[in-house]
């Protein structure tokens, strides 16, 4: 008697141009307005390779588990479908549907190979369905991933233009923050101060936090600890900006900014700074 | 054993910390560096970490007790030319050494220290 292997490959092999008409047709209808995103053409081109890498795997081996060897080739084909969807602005259920949509056409054909329902029949859709269900969730994961990925690349490059230190003039060095203040954030702040200052000998560092939207605990001790490391290095920090509402706030939560030297703006902590290596600025 | 040199400038010291600390050369440096300035009668030490890359608490607390006996005997510690790193390390260790003075490097240090020996 003819193994299900034998009658998928039958199926597969006999039907392929059925198969990938009726495939067509069900993913069209069920992906509905987005599906014009991609050509007929290359849609077609992407249907009949996945029939092929799927014979290609039924023929090399066991249905029972997509992350073996011989299922590779179909993963890394599925991996480029996701990624190129996903950057195309797939949804992910819209991805899955492409592997998913498989289904009905798959058992159709696999009915009118097998003739009337038997037992045999719903074995054979059980393990293919659930074949199916796994390369649909393998596409959602990698779909997830390349979102993944680009988020965090978005968020490096957010971090690496939000933090420039500027020299504002011979030893006064400017740090404008702008956004929420995390602890990696505070981390690559601090570093990027206290090198500068090392490279430029600057005994004065001004913070401004007009960026910054909102203040917590978490973030006032981060901008202690930084005010503390700089200290530590024989610079002295002014912090400036500070909003109305986030003095409120500083004050609710009880933090004591002690004797850090705060000014309300960039520019009144410029003319102290100023001050402190005994310049001035007159009008000509 | 190695011991860190304690160099005399008129009525300042100048410790040069160049080799990576362990306990016992702190130890020793203490014990050398108060002897010295009850020897000396200096009025302040400039202790020069810039070739100091690492630091943990026990090195940060010798630096702080290094100040304040310094400062009971009637002279002024400042610490000089801390990197970066080790500025990072000694805050999130909770040591921000308050009352210990500093500077950007030894040459703004001594003038620290001469603009407060004036009053």
């Amino acid at each position: 008697m003819a193994t299900l292997t034998d009658r998928l490959l039958a199926v597969l092999q006999q039907s392929q141009v059925q198969l990938l008409a009726d495939w067509l047709k069900a993913m069209r209808a069920s992906l509905g307005k987005t599906a014009g995103a991609i050509s007929e053409a290359e849609l077609q081109g992407q249907c009949q390779e996945f029939i092929q890498l799927l014979g290609a795997a039924i023929a090399a081996g066991s249905l029972a588990d997509v992350a073996d060897d011989h299922w590779r080739p179909m993963r890394e084909f599925l991996t480029g479908i996701s990624r190129s969807r996903g950057r195309q602005g797939f949804s992910p259920t819209e991805t899955a549907t492409f592997v998913l949509s498989f289904r009905e056409p798959i058992a159709t054909h696999l009915r009118r190979a097998e003739g009337a329902a038997s037992d045999q029949l719903l074995d054979d859709l059980a393990i293919i369905n659930k074949l199916l269900d796994k390369l649909g969730l393998f596409t959602t994961e990698i779909h997830q991933q390349t979102r993944e990925e680009l988020i965090r690349r978005q968020g490096d490059e957010m971090l690496e233009l939000s933090t420039p230190v500027i020299q504002l003039w011979d030893g006064i060095l400017a740090l404008p923050i702008i956004g929420t203040l995390d602890s990696e954030r505070t981390q690559g702040v601090m570093e990027a101060l206290l090198q500068q200052i090392v490279a430029t000998r600057s005994p004065i560092a001004i913070l401004d936090i007009t960026g910054v939207p909102t203040v917590d605990t978490l973030t006032a001790q981060h901008l202690l600890k930084t005010v503390a490391a700089t200290r530590l290095m024989g610079a002295e920090c002014i912090i400036s900006g500070i909003r109305p509402q986030i003095a409120q706030t500083i004050v609710h939560l009880g933090v004591n900014l002690g004797d850090v030297v705060t000014k309300a703006s960039l520019a009144d902590a410029f003319k102290l700074a100023l001050k402190k290596l005994g310049k001035s600025i007159s009008v000509a | 054993m190695d011991r860190i040199p304690i160099l005399r400038m008129g009525n300042v010291l100048l410790v040069t910390i160049q080799v990576d600390m362990h306990d016992q050369l702190a130890v020793r440096l203490h014990d050398d560096l108060t002897n010295m300035i009850t020897r000396t009668k200096a009025r302040g030490v400039v202790i020069d970490i810039s070739a100091l890359d690492m630091v943990d608490s026990f090195i940060g607390r010798m630096i702080a007790d290094v100040a304040s006996t310094t400062r009971i005997l009637d002279a002024k510690a400042v610490v000089v030319g801390m990197q970066p790193a080790v500025a990072i390390t000694l805050v999130e260790l909770g040591m921000s050494l308050p009352g210990v003075l500093t500077a950007l490097d030894a040459e703004a240090g001594m003038e620290l220290l001469r603009a407060g020996a004036d009053d």
